[in-house]
């Protein structure tokens, strides 16, 4: 096979697949979802071939709209990022469709739940493969709509129907940034395309206006990486179906911020003080949100803050000087390891029927060894120790920051290193040690091998990942220094995990109460109020001036002059429509002869 | 006769018809769908290389007075013909949509009729080569609208809103006339043939210009809806019967705008850029202030309303942007805009038919697990008029977004008409709040009142088809936005070199 047949066909394979469901097959779930799995695995396969490609390839690009000089295409830029992404993406993919034929098996909306999946891997390679910004943006929509059916997915729920709402509203906002930043691009580079900007940016005269676009174009990694101010949706999304959070709020949609980040390096390296935003808003967003997930219950809500406390540490390596090859390793072993622990933290749920507190569940080790095993080889990599891959991607990030000078970034980003071993041995101690707390958890047993398997082969990748790179060489490996950096960061791994365990260890609730944490910080009651005040008090006043005000002076005023004249007058009281547009019509013929000749 | 005549005059024919007894619905069917047909057609047949502005396709002419020279006139643009398909296509649906609503209010004759009046008005002005014509065929449409919500419309007012909006138009039908003489006169008056007009359009002194272009601009804005003369439309198109709510918001509406770019913009070049800056403040009053208020409504069919007067902003941007890119934005606007809330509408009513209510507290939720298919048709419906990919929408949005930002790619110096793209752009954030926020209500959410919506039914595989129809047209033109864009470029380009100057 050539290397666009490749290409297009790891595109369009997903969109077929889910076109075909939603056209075809919806009506017998089981097929739909076989043919869903079969699409994905065919685009991992197709991802490995690929790998063969050298750095510089790019499939046939297609036309999609075109005005003189400006043209906008749908072109596949086949680098090795891309390379290394899709792998990413189809991998995790092929595991999470694999693992939902369990999850879902009996779920009345398997076959829409399939074709969502499908839509998704769809959009998300049309991020991947993008060689432009407007082709970007077109994906960067669709995967913010199939992330609304996601997570909307039990729609008759209505946390679910609102979850889903808010979090196609909140990227929203990022996206309005996000096409204000690609226009400025534009205006100041002459080009979408990120080969002819990479080009032109040496050129660029204007400082301010290229930092204003930078900072824009953040915007769409703030919505989609849900970085503060942003990041309320992401917690809100864990309503959606388990494996939907394993794969696309915590492994590949969540990370195409960082991946867009990555793919503009050039840009952010131009625009030195929207870097340092950047790093700074990314380092903000992993302290809140770690804690913020030391007092949470709901076992996926813990996991969804350290996800946005992750993806804050990529961010913010992505606006440090020579960073950015180290945040987009930390997006790849950070993918393998918390797309494992979400798949575990699904399969504890699917055990302890559809229970999620953490404090109704308890002594999961025997009943469930081999989700146990996993989850802690996952937990081990998410707290980085030594020789799991999470640790080598780590340690890049927070020497990248202070090789940088950045110490306001680094501090940050050390006090996160103390914060998450603390919450995630939290998590651990009092979900799976102890005794089991409730009926259901005490009923627990391991989840079937369809389940199992993917868990045991992403536990396998949480602890090698690092070691093969593949396409992503260039960007990051395993490669240790001992520094102040290492040192503090191994400190607070220890110090995390005896503090989690002496607190936790043996609890039935939770002796620590840190009301701030647990309620976020209020952030979602800050930002409801602004939602009302502008929804409701606002809306509401323009729509008392509109018509009170504006109808009355626009509408009877008029009116009320013509019907003072006789002219019209007569016609109203002839009361008949037809016969004032007879004459109206009649009128108007005899005006312009009149006025004319 | 041509293909043009044909397609203007069969709605005509189907009505005549009619009123001798045939079937009305059969009848209107078969109308609209030969129309469809003869457009289908024309657009195989029409050349992509029309060479300068004021050539058209398929001309026509007939005289029917010698002095003054009265043609009744027909031909083609680029802009008509994508005009042209917009109609054949939202007609169809609105004829077939909502049989119920007809039968229930007796006079089926009527209703049908109305609605092919209604077509043949406006494609008979958007085909005019001829300003008389181009104006007393939409004058013809204005009548059986009016009509319509007078007697079919829904709700207790209905007889108010059709005064409103009758006298409303009127004025606005009045001042565009005065504009329109103004023009004539300013051109000499000998003529009134497009073509005549362009040849002579260059020479009315800047003065005149700016004056008669302000009138029209008022004049083609009140029927388009332009901010602060909307307040006609949401209340009209919230109490109108379904076809005519379809057929007027989705195609009659665009009268205004094609007028401008048509008429308005290649004549008076120096009062397209004189008012640019006024234009820019009226629309973002469209898009933001309107927006804001859309928001605040309770009621779906006054939400679309208000909606689809909201979206005429972008179109407005388009033009105000005045260059190739911007233009095209705003044709394909008016195309997508037109289909998608035909779509919306027809949906509405369906919802409307089975629930008796649109109020969205009334209606409560879950509507989705009794009618996934309404559900599912309605959901692709919303995310069109949000500008999702994939849909015609955010094609044209997108080309409107750069068009604005086009002037500058020289300067790097941001102006007035870069500030209101970038404000414009909050309205795709509006414009998912409030869509999402009537879907989710209605739509998601647990089942409301259970024993109230027990018999509630699906949507038919009859009753989809209208549905269908217009979503394929959407997604066709959103994923090769080309299919339209090549008949429009010539045109368009010939217009943005005039206002270049």
């Amino acid at each position: 096979m050539d290397v666009n047949t490749i290409a297009w066909l790891i595109l369009l394979l997903p969109l077929a697949s889910a076109a075909v469901i939603l056209l075809g097959t919806k009506k017998s779930a089981g097929i739909s979802a076989l043919i869903s799995t079969g699409s994905v695995i065919a685009t991992l396969v197709l991802s490995f071939l690929l790998l063969a490609q050298p750095d510089t390839a790019a499939a046939k690009p297609l036309q999609w709209l075109s005005l003189g000089d400006f043209e906008v295409t749908i072109g596949l830029k086949l680098d090795s990022l891309a390379q290394g992404m899709m792998i990413i993406v189809t991998g995790i993919g092929t595991l999470v469709h694999v693992f939902s034929l369990g999850y879902m098996h009996d779920d009345a909306g398997k076959a829409r739940f399939f074709a969502g999946l499908s839509q998704f891997m769809f959009s998300m390679t049309g991020i991947v493969l993008a060689d432009n910004f407007a082709m970007m943006f077109i994906f960067w929509e669709l995967v913010g709509v199939s992330s609304y059916i996601l997570i909307g997915h039990w729609y008759d729920k209505d946390s679910a129907a609102d979850a889903a709402k808010k979090a196609f509203l909140v990227n929203r906002i990022g996206d309005f940034g996000f096409m204000i930043g690609i226009l400025l691009v534009w205006v100041l580079t002459g080009s979408i395309y990120f080969d002819e900007i990479a080009k032109a940016i040496g050129g660029v005269q204007n400082a301010n206006l290229l930092n204003a676009a930078v900072l824009l174009v953040f915007c769409g990694a703030v919505g989609k990486s849900a970085q503060l101010p942003l990041h309320v949706w992401l917690p809100d999304a864990m309503e959606g179906p388990t494996p939907v959070s394993a794969l696309i709020h915590a492994a590949t949609m969540v990370a195409a911020g960082v991946y867009m980040l990555a793919r503009v390096s050039f840009l952010v390296g131009a625009a030195e003080m929207a870097a340092d935003t950047i790093a700074i808003i990314g380092g903000a967003t992993a302290l809140l949100a770690a804690l913020m997930a030391t007092q949470q219950n709901d076992i996926k809500r813990v996991l969804a803050y350290s996800t946005l406390s992750q993806l804050g540490y990529m961010i913010m390596a992505q606006g440090l000087h020579d960073g950015s090859d180290a945040g987009m390793f930390h997006l790849y072993t950070h993918a393998w390891f918390k797309a494992l622990l979400f798949l575990g933290s699904g399969a504890v749920i699917f055990a302890c029927h559809h229970e999620q507190d953490i404090w109704k569940m308890g002594g999961l080790r025997q009943k469930m060894p081999i989700t146990f095993w996993t989850f802690l080889i996952g937990t081990a990599a998410l707290i980085a120790v030594p020789g799991t891959s999470g640790f080598w991607s780590k340690e890049a990030i927070l020497e990248a920051a202070w090789h940088d000078h950045n110490y306001l970034v680094w501090g940050l980003g050390i006090a996160v290193a103390f914060l998450t071993p603390f919450y995630m041995t939290r998590l651990f101690v009092v979900a799976f040690l102890g005794k089991p707390r409730t009926k259901d958890a005490d009923h627990a047993h391991e989840v079937s091998p369809i389940m199992w398997v993917p868990l045991a082969i992403l536990a396998v990748m949480a602890v090698i990942s690092a070691y093969i790179t593949g396409p992503l060489e260039a960007k990051g490996h395993v490669a240790f220094h001992m520094s102040l950096t290492a040192i503090l960061s191994l400190a607070g791994l220890v110090v995390g995990v005896l503090a989690g365990w002496k607190l936790y260890a043996g609890c039935d609730r939770d002796p620590v109460n840190i009301k701030l944490f647990a309620n976020k910080f209020y952030l979602d009651e800050l930002y409801l109020g602004i939602v009302r005040l502008f929804q409701d008090f606002v809306g509401m006043t323009f729509d008392a001036v509109d018509r009170y005000l504006i109808e009355p002076i626009t509408v009877r005023l008029p009116a009320l002059a013509a019907m003072s004249s006789g002219y019209v007058l007569r016609l109203l009281q002839v009361g008949n429509l037809q016969a004032y547009g007879f004459l109206f019509g009649l009128g108007a013929v005899v005006l312009i002869w009149l006025i004319v000749f | 006769m041509t293909l043009v005549e044909f397609i203007v005059f069969a709605p005509l024919l189907a009505v005549l018809a009619i009123l001798f007894g045939s079937p009305a619905r059969a009848t209107a069917i078969v109308a609209a769908v030969a129309n469809l047909a003869a457009a289908g057609l024309m657009t195989l047949r029409f050349p992509v290389e029309v060479e300068s502005k004021g050539q058209v396709i398929f001309a026509s002419s007939r005289n029917l007075l010698a002095s003054p020279n009265l043609n009744l006139a027909f031909g083609l643009d680029g802009i008509s013909l994508v005009l042209v398909i917009l109609t054949v296509l939202v007609t169809l649906a609105a004829v077939w949509a909502s049989p119920a609503e007809g039968r229930i209010k007796g006079n089926v004759k009527l209703y049908y009729s109305s609605s092919l009046l209604i077509a043949s008005g406006a494609l008979g002005a958007f085909c005019a080569t001829d300003l008389f014509f181009f104006y007393a065929f939409h004058e013809l449409a204005l009548i059986p609208t009016f009509l319509m919500i007078g007697i079919f419309g829904s709700g207790e007012n209905r007889k108010r809103t059709a005064w409103t909006i009758t006298i409303f138009l009127g004025v606005g039908s009045l001042i565009l006339l005065a504009g329109l003489i103004a023009l004539l006169v300013e051109t000499g008056g000998k003529s009134f043939a497009f073509a005549d007009l362009y040849a002579v359009g260059d020479k009315i002194p800047a003065d005149a210009q700016k004056n008669i272009y302000l009138i029209l601009l008022i004049g083609f804005g009140i029927l388009v809806s332009l901010f602060p003369f909307h307040s006609w439309a949401p209340p009209a198109y919230a109490q109108a019967p379904t076809p005519v709510a379809m057929l007027h918001a989705g195609v009659l509406k665009k009268f205004g705008l094609y007028g401008l770019i048509r008429v308005a913009m290649p004549l008076l070049p120096e009062g397209a850029a004189h008012w640019q800056t006024l234009l820019l403040v009226l629309l973002l009053g469209n898009i933001l202030i309107l927006g804001l208020v859309t928001i605040a409504q309770r009621r779906l069919d006054t939400l679309l309303g208000y909606s689809s007067v909201m979206h005429m902003g972008y179109v407005f941007l388009g033009i105000a942007s005045g260059n190739t890119i911007g233009l095209h934005g705003a044709v394909l606007l008016m195309f997508a805009h037109g289909i998608s809330i035909a779509l919306l509408f027809a949906l509405a009513g369906a919802v409307r038919e089975r629930m008796g209510t649109l109020d969205m507290d009334e209606l409560g939720g879950g509507l989705a697990k009794k009618a996934p298919a309404l559900g599912l048709l309605f959901g692709f419906a919303a995310f069109a008029s949000i500008g999702l990919p994939g849909f015609a929408n955010f094609a044209a949005e997108v080309m409107v977004f750069f068009g604005s930002f086009q002037p500058i790619l020289e300067t790097k110096k941001l102006g007035a008409l870069q500030w209101a793209g970038i404000l414009s752009l909050w309205g795709v954030v509006i414009s998912a709040v409030y869509m999402l926020r009537a879907y989710r209500k209605i739509f998601k959410g647990p089942l409301t009142d259970k024993d109230a919506k027990a018999g509630i039914a699906d949507l038919t595989l009859t009753e989809r088809a209208p549905a269908l129809l217009l979503i394929v047209a959407l997604m066709a033109v959103g994923f090769v936005p080309g299919l339209l864009l090549k008949y429009l470029t010539p045109t368009l380009e010939a217009i943005a070199m005039s206002l270049k100057g």
